[in-house]
């Protein structure tokens, strides 16, 4: 309708900014204004960091027997809150946040502009590792202090310990962004989120010990990715000979590998092929 | 655009809209709610699809912008958004960040962007400059969309009723603004629902009721309102008013002096209003629809 020969800018005024930002800068850039955000939003700082600390001390100060091979619930809890730390980080809070800004057209705000997608999804993924460091971190400091957790002792099980932290994160990661085309509207969210992510704690063994919970429940947990990251975490946290109490006999860490990477793998697509950019409304 | 068309289910929202805006063109979309103004709007900036009809944008389709859901924006797309401001009605802020944050990080996306303080001085929020945007008002919202939108020095920028909420020194301002930036050679096309806003801007107007343009005019001729009967009205000698319509109304107006042997009580001389004319206009279009 606007018709005008392609040609170069109208304006012949100099550019005060005549340089193009470049895509690492606008990555990093996104990610600090998700940071920012994040931290200015009081309540959310207090809840995501803090309350994965409340629980452990809550449930330490309940539950003080030791679960075999001298390890104490609260060593095998804490390993779970970990998990539980992750996946809130990156699956709970994205499957909410992004369907509220979808609500509130930030989303489509972005999307008027030249800025390349996947530098929103950038944003939320380095505010998703900020998170998760620092929550893991609290909790950690918390654990060793308080309930004698012991930090690994081995480059290998730290090592474990990243790898295992890094694709659970991712997976978590996407699955929120996947998820978050579900809900329809932004006040919907919590509602169609939380359920998941609770119900996903109790079958994963986060509060209980895995191999107590029913039969049926372990195999349908097993089809999900939290209960193969918080056995990765125990592979780390719990002593070597606490992998005969495992399902299996073992910590099975190739297994845990495997469907963390396929979770990743699922869920790339999914996003890829469902994201929303727009409201249903907006057509 | 030619023969644009879209409809939602069996509802046409827009039904074969034919226009041609020039550069440098200030541009007014005027119709009531739900006439397919934003709908219009929301095509040409590559936010919806089409159903029918030729749309180009700067010598490009904006539906590059809208292709398979989830692949990344192609380099024409890109191109494109580069040179287009939009300003959306109602859009998400980022409560927890400053004028000042906002501003400079849209800035960033674009290859020459304005100054980010110069544009907020020019929508006149400097003085808001380190306030989070929660705080600030409607009006001052808005008037962030409208920095959002030209920080990237567009060569067309889309404006969905960008005063709504304003007060009316504000509207003045922006309205300096808007002819600034056409000054500056920006093509701009703007919905209202403000008659007196597209008559102080707009160097046409084109009305749009259930999905067709019905009128496209300067707002000086839209309607024939040049040449439409004037009314002149006066108070009789019993203190009642009377009104004659004519095409006349100069010779009405002797006559009357005729008749009161000098000075008319009460006289005045009106043509209709861009407003009367729209009415009309939007009234006459609703009556052929229900036919």
């Amino acid at each position: 309708m606007i018709d005008h020969p392609v040609t170069e800018p109208a304006s012949s005024e100099p550019a005060t900014h005549a340089r193009r930002t470049g895509p690492l800068r606008l990555g990093l850039g996104q990610g600090a204004l998700e940071i920012r955000q994040f931290l200015r939003s009081r309540e959310q700082v207090t809840f995501t960091l803090a309350f994965p600390a409340i629980m452990i001390l809550v449930f330490g100060s309940i539950f003080k027997g030791t679960i075999g091979d001298g390890v104490k619930f609260t060593q095998y809890f804490v390993t779970g809150m970990i998990g539980t730390g992750l996946m809130t980080a990156g699956f709970q809070a994205l499957a909410i946040q992004i369907p509220i800004e979808r609500d509130r057209g930030v989303l489509k705000r972005f999307l008027g502009t030249p800025m390349p997608k996947w530098v929103y999804f950038a944003g939320k993924v380095l505010m998703v590792m900020f998170i998760a460091l620092l929550e893991t971190v609290i909790l950690l400091t918390v654990a060793t202090l308080l309930f004698g957790l012991k930090m690994p002792d081995t480059g290998a099980k730290w090592l474990t310990f990243l790898w295992v932290s890094l694709l659970g994160i991712t997976a978590c990661t996407l699955c929120g962004v996947a998820f978050s085309s579900l809900a329809r509207t932004g006040r919907s969210a919590p509602a169609v989120v939380t359920p998941v992510a609770l119900i996903l704690q109790f079958i994963s063994g986060v509060f209980f010990v895995f191999t107590s919970l029913p039969g049926p429940m372990q195999d349908v947990a097993a089809l999900f990715p939290l209960k193969w990251l918080c056995q990765g975490l125990r592979s780390v946290f719990l002593p070597g000979s606490f992998g005969a109490h495992e399902p299996g006999g073992s910590f099975n860490l190739p297994t845990v590998a495997l469907v963390l990477a396929a979770w990743c793998v699922f869920a790339l697509v999914l996003c890829l092929t469902t994201f929303r950019w727009t409201t249903k409304r907006d057509g | 655009m030619r023969g644009l068309r879209k409809a939602y289910g069996d509802n046409v929202a827009v039904d074969g809209v034919d226009l041609v805006v020039a550069r440098g063109e200030i541009f007014a979309l005027l119709g009531p709610n739900g006439a397919g103004k934003t709908t219009t709007v929301e095509i040409l900036e590559g936010y919806r699809r089409r159903d029918a009809g030729e749309v180009s944008v700067l010598g490009v389709d904006p539906a590059v912008t809208n292709g398979k859901r989830g692949t990344a924006t192609s380099a024409v797309a890109k191109r494109w958004r580069e040179r287009v401001g939009i300003v959306l009605q109602g859009t998400g802020e980022f409560d927890e960040l400053t004028v000042g944050e906002v501003v400079r990080h849209f800035a960033r996306f674009y290859p020459a962007p304005d100054d980010p303080a110069a544009v907020i001085e020019r929508v006149g929020l400097s003085d808001k400059i380190g306030s989070r945007t929660h705080t600030l008002s409607g009006g001052q919202k808005r008037r962030l969309d409208v920095a959002l939108g030209i920080v990237g020095r567009p060569e067309v920028l889309f404006l969905d009723e960008p005063t709504t909420g304003f007060d009316p020194e504000a509207r003045r301002e922006f309205w300096s603004l808007i002819r600034d930036l056409q000054s500056g050679g920006a093509t701009i096309l703007l919905t209202t629902h403000y008659l007196e806003e597209a008559e102080a801007l707009a160097d046409r107007v084109g009305v749009i009721a259930r999905g067709r343009l019905i009128a496209v005019d300067t707002p000086r001729l839209l309607g024939h309102r040049d040449s439409a009967l004037a009314t002149v009205s006066w108070r009789t000698a019993e203190g009642g008013w009377e009104r004659v319509h004519s095409a006349t109304p100069t010779a009405a107006v002797a006559d009357l002096g005729k008749r009161f042997g000098g000075e008319v009580p009460g006289l005045t001389v009106t043509r209709p209003t861009l407003e009367d004319v729209y009415l009309e206009m939007i009234g006459a279009g609703a009556q052929e629809a229900h036919r």
